[in-house]
């Protein structure tokens, strides 16, 4: 029972590094921006894990029912806001992603990094 | 139990999920299933309470990241070149650091522990004080909008400024005049029939839904940042089955950059109001003679504002990949 409660946290880890993994192991541009991608994840599930309290609910208070027990509302508005952030931030990468290609013909970065000092 | 025992199978197709990710060669692949991780991590949210961010990540990852991704695709090449084997050290550290931080997991507070710390701070404060200071249902948003609006502010901003440097490196996408269209043109997916007619009927049923979701945030799960993407969400159906050119005819993007930058303006003026009317800035309750009201309007101002600039960013975002050939 206890170690099923923090199976939460060692997802986050696993995650956390599979993102880390693919992001430092793949040269394709995009790969790497969608590990990053994974990466975030892991943290936001992270901080969603520490707002869940046990037997509670989502924080929006009803009208007529007394006693009940809120999760913490903060780690969910913390998160709420980075997600969409976050998808503004990957739009920023494919961009440049995009302009790369553009240049160089590529967007593994071995090959970019070859064109550079050949050039 | 039964719902630890849910969460624990969710979390496992989670990280499934994530090696798939990660193992697939063919970048179209990886995009679906980024698409199938956050849809996962969107019933994993849930499960965790956290209603309002399960609504955002189901529509901004699973919906608008997906899109994007595959937009972004369209321009580069869909495969990943294998070159360099990998060495022993990266996989070997990278596998250190995941055991390390799973031997510190067990100082953690176990799930849902009402005593952790992160629970003993300020969030009782926050929902005690809530009806009677801010009077809406919603905590998230009474947070979001009203105790932490200057985090708000500063996350709008980001948004923005993302918005702008996409622009910069693609460039804006133009837009006909709608008078000027011809209309015989066939774009998008418009001679098939079955995407053709599920998009007329659900179309308008999701822009509907987006505004609910807008206006009715601060009864029940949603907001200015959920509303803006499922928006986005309706209008890139939209133009996926109608053609871009008709969509940038129907929503210019001189309209769309107004919306941006009106809406962050908007947020900000709403706390120089605030200032304006003898509070601090962002204090809402100055805005109307009972401080109750005066939040009230606070709020659905800034999550208007928060909504317009959401909306705005990311349909241009899509344009300017649209738009690319």
């Amino acid at each position: 029972m206890k170690l099923l409660g923090l199976f939460n946290y060692w997802v986050f880890a696993v995650l956390l590094m599979i993102g880390l993994f693919a992001l430092i192991s793949r040269q394709n541009l995009i790969k790497k921006i969608m590990a990053l991608a994974i990466f975030q994840s892991a943290v936001f599930l992270f901080f969603i894990t520490m707002s869940k309290i046990e037997n509670g609910t989502a924080p929006i208070i009803q009208a007529g029912v007394d006693n009940q027990i809120f999760s913490n509302p903060l780690p969910q508005v913390l998160i709420l806001t980075a997600i969409v952030v976050g998808i503004s931030t990957t739009a920023l990468g494919l961009a440049i992603a995009v302009r790369l290609y553009e240049e160089y013909g590529t967007i593994e970065d071995n090959e970019i990094l070859a064109l550079d000092r050949s050039a | 139990m039964t719902t630890l025992l849910i969460g624990a199978f969710l979390l496992s197709l989670l990280v499934i999920t994530a090696v798939a990710i990660v193992r697939a060669t063919d970048l179209f692949s990886a995009v679906m299933l980024s698409g199938i991780f956050s849809l996962l991590m969107a019933l994993n949210f849930f499960l965790l309470d956290a209603a309002d961010v399960a609504l955002t990540e189901a529509a901004v990852g699973a919906g608008v990241a997906t899109v994007l991704l595959l937009a972004g695709l369209r321009l580069t090449p869909p495969t990943e070149a294998r070159g360099r084997s990998l060495r022993v050290l990266t996989p070997a550290v990278i596998a250190a650091v995941a055991l390390l931080m799973i031997y510190a997991s067990f100082g953690q507070p176990s799930l849902g522990d009402p005593q952790a710390p992160a629970q003993q701070h300020v969030a009782p404060w926050y929902i005690e004080k809530t009806p009677e200071l801010v009077d809406i249902p919603n905590i998230v948003t009474a947070v979001l909008a009203s105790y932490r609006g200057f985090d708000t502010l500063g996350e709008v901003f980001v948004v923005l400024t993302a918005g702008i440097g996409v622009m910069f490196l693609l460039g804006g996408g133009r837009g006909k005049p709608f008078s000027r269209l011809d209309s015989n043109v066939e774009e998008g997916l418009s001679r098939h029939l079955i995407p053709k007619v599920m998009a007329r009927l659900l179309v308008p049923f999701i822009l509907l839904f987006a505004l609910f979701i807008q206006f009715h945030g601060e009864y029940s799960p949603g907001g200015g940042f959920q509303a803006g993407a499922i928006f986005v969400a309706g209008i890139i159906l939209f133009s996926l089955v109608r053609g871009e050119r008709l969509t940038l005819a129907v929503i210019p993007p001189r309209v769309l950059l107004w919306m941006s930058a009106g809406g962050a303006l908007l947020y900000g003026a709403v706390g120089l109001a605030g200032i304006a009317m003898g509070g601090n800035f962002l204090d809402y309750s100055v805005l109307a003679d009972d401080p109750i009201t005066g939040q009230h309007i606070g709020i659905i101002v800034i999550e208007l504002g928060v909504g317009l600039t959401v909306t705005g960013v990311l349909l241009s975002i899509f344009h300017a990949f649209a738009a690319r050939d």
